[in-house]
């Protein structure tokens, strides 16, 4: 354990504490985001213009992220649950507020700006999770009383969600939840029980449970060379983009099914295969493995963590990250069926881009924070 | 604030958790690296392949069919550019396809173009309903093999060009419109000599399946080529009759290709960078079609149609005699290939056919060659000479016509009662009697066999259109047809070219062309050369004999003079409407039709059908011919009032086109050529 010495002052201790690999790995991300939605987006017509407003968001995503990493993370403990109960009172608001877009409300409009505020409802639930998890240490496993209320604290946005209609943000609530409680010590009886009763719901799920667009597309996934002029358009011409890279890819700007046209989505959900067919295996390999190391280093992170709620709060970004690249990639290549999941970082958005932003903001503090000297030293607000 | 901050946590619990998720983490990563390897490496070539697919079109470069010139160089049948508009169902109206669903959200869906394209095409509420329903039908289901992307519907055949125009300016806002160039076949002259030309048609199931038998998809580029040389497909434009279906192979040319390169929307992107994508090669020049010229003047078609004006149906056969190259067929009345040709669309040939079908005097029929008729008395020279061939007949030899003769029980008659007529004067006369006296000593045989060594009764093997073969009878003809006792009534008939005979005109001009040069008979010709699209002659096609008749030139003479004085004799039957300027040498003939006019017939159309067909058979000039002429007026009545003005009409128009072809005014009516006929020739 360091003592901090005053002469260093607060920069160099900043500059002592700064986390590189985190913010190297996620700065190489976001550049190499925005090259690749430029070229994704330059024969779209009306979203020629996306890169430049993700670069705002970036920039605007950067700064929060700033702050929230600023801001010792021991306070937003504190205020856990009033975030997580905004949150849910933002996703309430949708409903009143929200207009139906293709179908389903997922924004809430303020003036000319609009946002998700389910993007946002992510990290809410990480920080409320990790609030509870920190408040209730257990030494013995965990049992599933034990896990009833996180279970309630997840059910509840999951729940709205799912109503906007948007099932692949209720996924990722869900697996976040899973997740973190894959941290915690579960009793094997409490696991063989919840295994059981997975496995009885799940068929009844899949039989009942399921939209009629999203049996469609589990069929689209089951059958990936059929309708590939309507439903299955974007998973097939995906594919074959990510195919036709080959070994070292057409070149920046020069993949033919991206500047024909042949990708829809490219700027939204599926910005993956307009770089896989540009890069070749060796950008998208590389890709993968970033989006790898970024996960891997927020286990890291959160294994250095030196209380419980710092640990779940880097678990659960890491967690949201990975879900979101594992179901994207997941699906451009075919081994999923189509979720509307967004690529970290590469995915045009603001409220995704600031949440993935703002938590690596949160990651970033508590690596930043795993050197504070006693855990009784009262702290100022930066906690340095 | 302080104790808020305390940190309580044993992080004890999740410290064994990390490398498991590490793992996990690490085992999906690789679990999506694989894939990518899989997809990118493994199966590397096949998705480039596919995404090679995609943005390639091989689009087909049409080739022009030949052109069709008359001997001078006057366009008979040429192509103009002609522009339909087709729309695929599920672009045009988006609207009428199935919703579908991304997230939960409806996929958008472009706005309808059909309202703006109905518009502009001026159709009227009625016609868009149709479409409407059409497209809603076609677009019931919308996955991939659906006629929504896979069957354009044809909106406007032949749409007039300030449309094209219109339609070209707002393409952007027409999406699923298609502009299909298409070129439709023209004849300037329409009607005349449309039998000869014939149309053009799509393409018929029999055809296609011939070209194009099931599993040809499926064959290799180079046997499809061995299969369907001319690479017919579906929907293509054919000859169907005439010249265009027999020189098909000449006039159609070679589609060639090039690979073009598209986006997802079926756009064509050009530019460098777009050509860099086409791998090679890239391009298939298309051959056009070769150009026919034809043997046949425009000029004299004009002049037959002009002669042949007033009478309602009939044929006109004129052939150099010198080359066997017909210079005019004429068959009426006739249609305008135009309006078969599909040009106006598919409604306007439906109708044409209806109508044409309808007419009883048949247009349809090309009568120069398909239809086979009576000869009447322009059979009379080639009794003549088998009598005279075979010695059976003295020349000088009388027999009295009294209007009639009887044999058997039946009576024979005479259109005159000529009283004493040896062999010149009977064919210069036209006596019936003469002819019957001396088929009874000739025989039926030996009259055939002359008439068939000229040609009649057989396929001449002009081979444009199908081919009446016409009959000579024989003996063992009828006793395979009759079962009864043969009767010498045959023979009388045949003789005077009624009862059995029949030929076609065609078949008749090139036997008295036969008559006129000499005894060489043939084959006719009417493709004089196969020329390429900028004039050069690529192939020609020289004058065959058919067969070099064997008769006895004195023989020949005798009744090529007898031929003269049916024309130029005041007793001739052609005699009253010759043209004096004229040198011509014939025969007149006029057929009983045979017609009984049956219960239900409109009087006046009984009454038309039951008239004789008038002929006149001749060549001209009479000592050195150059054309034969076979003038056939289906329900003319009599062969010397009707036939022989319109073949009057015809040589001199012949005659004069000639001067000017041959680069001199004609003379002002040269005085005709003094008969050459041996002296004391006539009793």
């Amino acid at each position: 354990m360091r003592l901090h010495s005053h002469e260093v002052g607060l920069l160099g201790r900043v500059r002592e504490h700064f986390d590189w690999t985190l913010f190297i790995s996620v700065s190489l991300l976001a550049v190499v985001g925005v090259i690749n939605l430029y070229s994704a987006t330059s024969v779209a017509r009306g979203h020629g213009d996306d890169y430049i407003q993700q670069i705002y968001w970036l920039v605007g995503g950067g700064i929060l992220g700033t702050v929230v990493a600023a801001i010792d993370y021991r306070h937003y403990e504190r205020l856990g649950y009033a975030l997580y109960g905004a949150g849910v009172v933002l996703l309430l608001l949708v409903f009143i507020l929200g207009r139906e877009i293709r179908g389903s409300s997922r924004w809430i409009y303020i003036g000319a700006y609009s946002f998700q505020p389910s993007e946002f409802m992510k990290l809410f639930l990480v920080i409320a999770l990790a609030k509870y998890l920190h408040d209730d240490p257990k030494s013995e496993g965990r049992t599933l009383r034990g896990l009833l209320v996180p279970a309630i604290i997840t059910a509840v946005p999951v729940a709205l969600v799912m109503l906007q209609p948007d099932l692949g943000t209720g996924l990722i609530l869900l697996l976040v939840f899973v997740s973190i409680c894959a941290l915690t010590n579960i009793q094997t009886r409490s696991l063989v029980a919840l295994g059981v009763a997975g496995a009885i719901l799940a068929p009844i799920f899949w039989g009942y449970g399921l939209r009629g667009y999203q049996n469609e597309r589990i069929n689209a996934w089951l059958n990936p060379n059929e309708n590939v002029l309507t439903y299955n358009w974007d998973p097939h011409h995906a594919r074959i983009a990510v195919g036709n890279g080959g070994w070292l890819g057409q070149g920046f700007m020069k993949g033919s099914q991206n500047q024909f046209n042949f990708l829809h989505e490219q700027h939204s959900d599926f910005p993956f295969p307009v770089f896989a067919e540009e890069w070749g295996i060796l950008g998208s390999v590389g890709l993968v493995a970033l989006y790898g190391l970024l996960v891997l280093w927020c286990l890291r992170v959160a294994s250095s963590a030196k209380d419980r709620f710092g640990a779940v709060l880097a678990v659960g970004v890491g967690s949201i990250i990975f879900w979101h690249a594992v179901f994207n990639l997941g699906m451009v290549t075919g081994l999923l069926p189509v979720v509307g999941v967004t690529l970290p970082l590469f995915s045009y958005g603001g409220s995704s881009v600031m949440t993935v932003l703002i938590g690596v903001g949160l990651v970033m503090n508590v690596s930043m924070r795993r050197f504070y000297a006693s855990p009784t030293r009262p702290t100022p607000l930066l906690g340095f | 604030m302080s104790d808020l901050l305390v940190a309580r946590s044993d992080v004890g619990e999740f410290r064994k958790r990390y490398k498991w998720m590490a793992l996990f983490a690490l085992l999906a990563c690789l679990t999506v690296i694989g894939r990518l390897f899989q997809l990118q490496v493994l199966d590397g070539a096949e998705y480039a392949a596919i995404a090679h697919e995609n943005i390639i079109r091989r689009v087909v470069l049409p080739t022009t069919r030949g052109v069709i010139r008359d001997s001078t160089g006057k366009v008979l049948a040429s192509s103009r550019p002609s522009y339909d508009v087709e729309v695929v169902p599920g672009r045009v109206m988006p609207s009428s396809r199935p919703v579908h669903y991304r997230n939960g959200l409806a996929l958008p869906r472009d706005p309808d173009s059909w309202p703006k394209l109905a518009d502009i095409l001026r159709l009227n509420p009625e016609e868009r309903r149709t479409f409407e329903a059409r497209i809603r039908a076609a677009c019931s289901s919308d996955d991939d093999k659906s006629p929504c992307w896979k069957t354009p519907i044809l909106v406007r055949e032949d749409v007039p060009r300030d449309i094209v125009a219109e339609l070209k300016q707002h393409t952007d806002e027409l999406g699923g419109m298609d502009i299909v160039g298409v070129p439709v076949r023209f004849y300037p002259f329409k009607e005349l000599g449309a039998h000869m030309l014939g149309y053009v048609a799509e393409i018929d199931a029999p055809m296609l399946a011939k070209y194009r038998p099931p599993g040809y998809q499926g064959l290799p580029r180079e046997e499809q080529q061995r299969v369907n040389p001319l690479g017919y497909e579906g929907g293509d434009t054919v000859g169907a009759t005439g010249i265009e279906h027999a020189w098909e192979s000449y006039l159609r040319g070679q589609r060639g290709w090039e690979k073009r390169v598209v986006d997802a929307r079926g756009r064509y992107r050009s530019g460098p960078e777009a050509e860099r994508l086409v791998d090679p090669p890239g391009k298939l020049d298309p051959i056009p079609g070769r150009d026919l010229r034809l043997s046949v003047d425009v000029e004299l078609e004009q002049a037959i149609d002009k002669a042949m004006s007033p009478h309602a149906a009939g044929s006109v056969v004129a052939v150099d005699v010198r080359t066997g190259r017909l210079l005019a067929l004429y068959s009426k009345p006739s249609f305008d290939p135009n309006d078969l040709s599909g040009g106006e669309g598919h409604a306007r040939v439906r109708e044409a056919f209806n109508r044409l079908y309808a007419n009883p005097l048949r247009p349809v029929l090309d009568k120069t060659m398909s239809g086979a008729f009576q000869p009447g008395s322009t059979m009379k020279p080639f009794s003549a000479l088998a009598a005279l061939e075979d010695h059976m007949v003295d020349p000088e030899h009388t027999e009295k016509c009294e209007g009639y003769v009887i044999f058997g029980h039946r009576v024979f008659r005479c259109s005159h009662v000529h009283g004493p007529v040896h062999l010149h004067e009977a064919i210069e006369r036209s006596c019936n009697v003469y002819f019957f006296h001396l088929a009874e000593t000739v025989g039926m045989d030996r009259i055939a066999r002359i008439a068939k060594a000229f040609g009649l009764g057989q396929k001449t093997g002009l081979g444009i259109n199908p081919e009446a073969p016409g009959r000579i009878p024989t003996r063992s003809w009828y006793a395979l047809r009759y079962r009864g006792q043969f009767r010498v009534g045959f023979t009388l008939n045949m003789a005077i070219g009624e009862g059995d005979v029949t030929v076609t005109p065609l078949q008749l001009a090139l036997a008295y062309g036969a008559l006129g040069n000499g005894g060489t008979l043939y084959q006719p010709q009417v493709v004089r050369a196969v020329e390429t699209s900028d004039g050069a002659v690529v192939q020609e096609f020289p004058p065959r004999i058919r067969r070099q008749i064997e008769v006895h030139p004195e023989n020949l003479r005798r009744v090529t003079d007898a031929l003269y004085d049916v024309v130029n004799d005041p007793t001739g039957t052609a005699f009253p409407a010759r043209d004096p300027s004229l040198d011509i040498a014939g025969k007149t003939g006029t057929a009983q039709t045979g017609y009984i006019t049956k219960k239900g017939d409109e009087p006046k159309m009984g009454w038309y059908l039951s008239q004789d067909h008038a002929w006149f058979a001749s060549f001209a000039p009479a000592r050195s011919p150059e054309i034969a002429l076979a003038v056939l007026v289906e329900h003319g009545g009599s062969g010397p009032g009707i036939a022989v003005p319109v073949a009057m009409q015809i040589v001199h128009e012949y005659e004069r086109l000639q001067a000017i072809r041959l680069g001199h005014t004609p003379s002002a009516k040269s005085p005709p050529p003094k008969s050459t006929r041996p002296p004391g020739g006539r009793p």
